[in-house]
């Protein structure tokens, strides 16, 4: 199998046993890059330069013997949301085109320490807003499987660059489904974590309450690989978890007997794509067979997650995004009357159309007068959503759900309707309301041969019973073995 | 929910958005459809519930400590304009 197309963990093997340099798999992974990407569009800046200086620093590393870990020599990719230390970050947002932050992530701090390599940054969602890529500023990114359809949003960067090879991993941020949308889309695992457990430290923020950072991997031992580097308490971030973190490979054990999987049944519902549904069905009996049992149950207010999370997202995004005014970094108009006049300019050259969209309508949910009736009234109802998972997981240790109604559409075909687009995000926003973890991993094709996702929800801080629910089901499958196939 | 162009050139001003013309009506029409879209939470009795606006209730302190920041000439590398260690912005007062 070619050197692209293996996981964090058969990278690590090979590395530790001398059979390969990091050196000589970075410069395979940029030769990997140069190849393809001009078909995928995965990366908005490649770091040449960079990514072997840090190889060749991680060769040594490895030679020493010591304070080697799983991801010392690996090369990964990043989405353009986190800051990087001399290294331009975007956001795909024309505003800060120019913007080379002087210091980097918590993340990003975390996985340079650990080794990492890191090959560039990837094309995404303008401010992560968007379930396609297709709002980013600079290109569309094309899913590896079928390149006339989207890799999903808004870490689609990211999911296609682990697809098509051209990194070993990736992570991405999930703030209504970010991360296990594209996963879903570009057939690979994607974990968001409970809200608080990865800093947000450094990461552009949309909506700082439901915003999380996580892993994007080829397979679940890679995610708790990641997740093991990235998860913990981080002073530098006044929302994150002060709770220890597990050995997350520790959770990888097939052992699910007794294990109570709830199904809601809200989840089940007309829209959902038949091959989706089936794909979601034969893998609850796969993990029956394995032992676990199933439960019925429901999750009555799913239906107005979407309006919740369009009135929650948007007022803190017009709150956060406040801060690109043109005065200290990023773009600023030409030829301004006065300092007003100058921020006006500046946020209309700036942002692009759907940016605008959601700032105008949080700006209106928090206007005088409409307060009460759409921010307030929005936080209200996800108290109840919220609530309606805490009773459910007096029942069950997971849920399982589709990651999204279906698999990955057309480019194009949901641009003129933004509420058509966002009905996109049906299965996955929830999660980020409740603040709980969900993954996405692979289960089965469609008769199109995209692929398809399985979602696991799970109890806030048990990202393990979710890892060890998804390496089962995964290790009884072949689907993560797949692999988009793109030519060099 | 009706949603005029005014109340979108209203919003615009206090988003700090000089929005076109042709925006201004996309706007209105899409802003229209969606806040038609989320009224189905005027359905819910919401009651003596309280809002949710963070999902961990512990809410973290730390002293009130100085502690070093990045260097001035790194804050002010992205700077569009600077002047004597500063910002520089246009004039405020005409």
């Amino acid at each position: 199998m070619e050197l692209y197309n293996l996981t964090i963990h058969e990278l690590h093997e090979k590395l530790q046993k001398k059979e390969i340099t990091s050196l000589q798999l970075t410069e395979a992974f940029l030769k990997r890059i140069e190849a393809v990407d001009g078909k995928i569009k995965a990366y908005i800046t490649v770091t040449k330069e960079d990514s072997i200086k840090q190889a060749k620093e991680a060769d040594k590393r490895l030679a020493s013997g010591k304070d080697i870990t799983p991801l010392t020599g690996v090369p990964i990719s990043v989405k353009d949301i986190f800051c990087t230390n001399g290294v331009r970050t975007t956001c795909a947002s024309k505003i800060l085109n120019n913007f080379v932050p002087p210091y980097d992530a918590a993340v990003i701090k975390k996985l340079k320490d650990a080794g990492a390599v890191i090959l560039g940054k990837n094309n995404m969602d303008e401010f992560a807003m968007g379930s396609s890529t297709e709002n980013s500023a600079y290109f569309v990114t094309k899913n590896p499987w079928d390149v006339e359809r989207v890799p999903g949003g808004s870490s689609g960067g990211s999911a296609a660059s682990v697809a098509a090879g051209e990194c070993t991993a990736s992570i991405g941020t999930d703030t209504g489904g970010s991360i296990r949308q594209p996963a879903s889309c570009c057939g690979i695992v994607g974990l968001k974590p409970t809200y608080g457990r990865v800093s947000r430290y450094g990461m552009i923020a949309f909506a700082s309450s439901l915003d999380q950072a996580g892993p994007m991997t080829k397979d679940v031992t890679d995610c708790a690989i990641m997740m093991n580097t990235m998860a913990g308490y981080d002073p530098q971030d006044s929302t994150s978890i002060d709770a220890p973190v597990p050995d997350y490979t520790k959770a990888l054990t097939k052992d699910v007997k007794g294990l109570k999987i709830g199904i809601p049944k809200e989840y089940f519902i007309k829209g959902l794509d038949s091959d989706v549904e089936k794909a979601v069905k034969d893998a609850i009996e796969v993990l029956k067979k394995q032992g676990a049992s199933v439960v019925d149950i429901s999750l009555p207010h799913t239906d107005y997650a979407i309006a919740v999370y369009y009135l929650v997202a948007t007022a803190e995004a017009s709150s956060n995004l406040a801060r690109f005014d043109g005065v200290k970094f990023g773009h600023r108009a030409k030829d301004s009357k006065n300092l007003l006049d100058m921020y006006c300019k500046t946020r209309d050259e700036g942002f692009g159309p759907e940016v605008k969209r959601r700032i105008m309508l949080g700006t209106y949910s928090l206007s005088a007068g409409y307060y009460d009736a759409y921010y307030k009234k929005a936080s209200q109802v996800r108290t109840l959503i919220k609530r309606d998972f805490e009773e459910v997981f007096k029942k069950c240790g997971v849920i399982l759900t589709p990651t999204a109604p279906t698999p990955a559409f057309k480019i194009g075909e949901k641009t003129a309707d933004p509420l058509t687009m966002y009905l996109s995000d049906i299965f996955t926003i929830s999660c980020n309301l409740a603040g709980i973890p969900g993954l996405s991993l692979p289960c089965g094709f469609t008769k199109d041969n995209l692929p398809i996702g399985l979602q696991i929800l799970g109890k806030p801080l048990d990202e393990e019973t979710v890892l060890k629910t998804a390496y089962s089901y995964e290790q009884a499958t072949e689907w993560h073995k797949k692999r988009a196939g793109v030519e060099n | 929910m009706a949603i005029t162009k005014k109340d979108v050139q209203h919003v615009a001003t206090l988003a700090r958005l000089a929005l076109s013309e042709k925006e201004t009506e996309l706007y209105t029409e899409q802003m229209g459809k969606i806040l038609t879209y989320v009224e189905k939470l005027g359905a819910l009795d919401t009651k003596n519930i309280e809002p949710t606006t963070h999902t961990i209730s512990s809410r973290i302190f730390r002293k009130d400590e100085a502690k070093p920041s990045l260097p001035q000439n790194e804050i002010l590398s992205n700077a569009p304009e600077k002047a004597k260690g500063c910002f520089k912005v246009p004039r405020i007062i005409e």
